[in-house]
């Protein structure tokens, strides 16, 4: 377990700049979970760690030694990918054993069955463990290569996106596993990912990525509840934060050009008259959608709300998020 | 515009059976969901109602004719697939032209139906661009587009978001539903993403294994759930289920669990033997006195609201709480169940036995 630092990390590929000016500390034993769409530089970030990208300046440090001029292999670091890569020739137990049976870790073979059984165990394979790799499914290849990284005891666990190939219940199982493997490991992980639920459910802290920059860096429900801009806001949040022009509801901070309103920030029956254009009814909860001076906005209700298309309905803002012109965070 | 009727259709491969004998109802202008899981006769079905597959046995009706056994192409149906298919070396304007160009519009007519679609979709600037440069999004309103521009009876949709991102999947799905509310075509949804399924269909067929486990209105769905299959199928995280042996009778409205007295909605048949209470994580308080326990294993901050996990004497539950409600790991709180909401299954068969709360959904369920 260590801590991982980057300082002011620059990478370009042909002009085109992935991470830009990146200082970012990983502290030891905590989730780090790094959040943004495609392009944001999450993958490079991971890379330039586990040493498969070299940066073009900056400084990566792991437990305070520098390691750009070590090779992937010295760094000690796991890497899980989003597409599973497995020995297709080999059983998954010995794939599974296959990172502890190389010479730089010289594993004991009694300590390597234990090892194994374990993770088996936690991931739920412990019935396929003498099956070929190929003859498993989809979410069981990418179960034996996430094992294949918990086997070991490495400085950091870096990975990508590894549950965005499985189905929606699995996912939801392993979340829950993933945060409690580590918090029981008290290991150290960097976990990419452009879903939101996976970022607040599992990180001790998630780092937000805008076009290769760290925008901010804090708890889920610091990023969350106190988001720095109007592109952070837009990260987190289902349904998706509306956004409004700031004085729809009347006086707003100077400087504010739009209002951003999650459903805890929107109260009912009072305020200004909106319509109900329709009823989302998700079992759990419901979404009203509303039309406001020709603006859409997305709210939750009472689940067997009576509500429907065409009634009106009166809102008004509770403490509500203002965003300036350039997008930053007024109040 | 159609009503589309489905009885006792059956479709084997060999010795397999895909589906095994559905009967459902379509109404004219739904926007109507085949949901489960991979290999449960969704799109078997599906395929069957657009003719690409002959049923084995059973009737299909279009609006009160019997197409079971017609060719897709005398079914006047339009089928959206997940991987868009478009003709790659035509233009936007091509590709939505050709199916009209080929039934033998005159131009003028082609030009303003396309113009029509584009705007619908908003699509309008893409029109004189190779489909080739066009993203995912863009590509998936065209494929749209060149199933709407020739105004078909109905319209099969097999996983048409599939293949797309979540934040994506969000906001085409809105737009999809959206359009259907101008349009107001019938349409058949195969999906297996339970969430796109209640978001998106006035109403759902939820399958397993070839056979229809419930057939209803989203939320009567999963507020009465026929089966536990459904009942864990549907909703995140689903449906809790503490196990137990004992009996009800006709007209109770409790059930004795360990040494604890919960209520449940006044049974109307009676049962003896294996249990489950089932209890949605909504409905599920923490309180600091209630008399049933468990202890506080793990909590997952959502934003609006957190699922706490608790380990109780009848295994496993999740419960959905506000986000700011305090529930720290290791402290054991109570329980408090909303008993209105519960379903009682009997766990050899899964099926939900018939209380006050399900009695209108299960009977014609």
């Amino acid at each position: 377990m260590a801590e991982v630092k980057l300082q002011n990390v620059n990478k370009a590929f042909d002009q085109q700049s992935a991470v830009v000016d990146l200082s970012l500390t990983i502290p030891s034993g905590s989730f780090v979970v790094l959040l943004g769409p495609t392009g944001a530089g999450k993958t490079t970030t991971l890379r330039l760690i586990s040493g498969l990208e070299r940066p073009d300046n900056g400084d990566i440090s792991i437990d305070g030694n520098s390691v750009l001029d070590i090779t992937p292999a010295e760094r000690d670091v796991a890497m899980v990918f989003q597409q599973y890569s497995l020995y297709p020739h080999m059983t998954v137990r010995d794939n599974l054993a296959f990172p502890l049976r190389s010479p730089l870790h010289k594993t004991p073979e009694a300590e390597i069955t234990r090892k194994v059984s374990e993770v088996a165990e936690v991931l739920r394979i412990s019935h396929k463990l003498d099956n070929k790799a190929t003859a498993l499914s989809g979410g069981e290849m990418q179960r034996v290569s996430i094992g294949r990284a918990l086997v070991r005891n490495p400085s950091i666990y870096l990975m990508d996106e590894p549950l965005s190939s499985l189905d929606a219940k699995l996912r939801a199982d392993l979340r829950v596993e993933l945060k409690s493997i580590q918090a029981n490991l008290g290991a150290t992980f960097l976990y990419v990912t452009h879903d939101q639920i996976e970022a607040m459910t599992m990180a001790t802290h998630i780092g937000v990525l805008d076009h290769g920059r760290l925008v901010q860096f804090g708890s889920p429900r610091e990023i969350y509840e106190n988001p720095v801009s109007l592109y952070v806001a837009s990260r987190l949040g289902i349904p998706r934060l509306n956004v409004l022009p700031a004085d729809i509801f009347g006086r707003a901070p100077k400087g504010a050009k739009s209002i951003g309103l999650r459903p805890e920030h929107i109260v009912q029956n009072s305020g200004k008259s909106a319509w109900v254009t329709r009823v989302e009814r998700l079992g759990d909860q419901t979404r009203l959608h509303l039309k406001l001076d020709g603006h859409d906005i997305i709210t939750l209700t009472d689940v067997h709300t009576r509500l429907g298309p065409g009634d009106p309905i009166s809102i008004q803002p509770h403490n509500p998020l203002y965003f300036d012109a350039a997008g930053a965070r007024i109040a | 515009m159609a009503e589309i009727i489905i009885r006792n259709l059956r479709k084997e491969f060999g010795s397999f059976t895909a589906v095994q004998s559905s009967s459902f109802k379509i109404e004219d202008g739904e926007f109507f969901m085949l949901l489960g899981p991979s290999g449960c006769g969704k799109t078997t079905t599906l395929r069957m109602i657009a003719g690409l597959e002959l049923p084995s046995s059973g009737e299909i009706t279009i609006d009160g004719e019997d197409v079971s056994q017609k060719p897709a192409s005398q079914r006047d149906i339009a089928f959206v697939f997940q991987m868009f298919a478009l003709y790659p070396h035509m233009n936007v304007r091509k590709n939505l032209s050709y199916p009209l160009v080929s039934q033998g519009m005159p131009t003028a007519q082609v030009r303003a139906k396309v113009s029509e679609v584009a705007n619908i979709l908003g699509i309008e600037s893409l029109l004189d661009k190779p489909v080739g440069g066009l993203s995912g999004g863009d590509r998936q309103r065209v494929a749209l587009g060149r199933a709407i521009v020739r105004q078909p009876k109905a319209f099969m949709m097999d996983e048409p978001l599939g293949a797309l991102d979540a934040e994506f999947r969000e906001h085409m799905s809105l737009e999809l539903r959206a359009l259907h509310d101008r349009m107001k075509a019938t349409t058949v949804y195969v999906t297996h993403d339970q969430l796109e399924a209640m978001q998106m269909g006035d109403k759902i067929v939820v399958m397993n294994h070839g056979v229809i486990e419930q057939f209803g209105k989203p939320q009567d769905v999963y507020d009465k759930p026929a089966t536990m299959f459904v009942a864990e199928f549907i909703g995140s995280p689903s449906m809790n289920f503490l196990r137990f042996d004992g009996s009800v009778g006709t007209g109770v409205k409790s059930v004795t669990l360990g040494h604890q007295e919960l209520s449940v909605p006044m049974m109307r048949e009676p049962f003896e033997g294996s249990l489950a209470f089932g209890v949605r994580p909504e409905h599920i308080k923490l309180t600091d006195k209630g008399p049933y326990r468990g202890e506080v294993k793990a909590t997952e901050y959502l934003g609006t609201t957190q699922i706490i996990t608790l380990k109780t004497t009848h295994g496993i539950v999740k419960a959905r709480a506000a986000a700011g409600e305090v529930a720290r790991v290791g402290e054991t709180v109570g329980l408090d169940f909303n008993g209105k909401t519960v379903t009682l299954f009997d766990t050899q068969t899964g099926r939900a036995l018939r209380s006050e709360l399900n009695e209108g959904v299960l009977a014609h369920g």
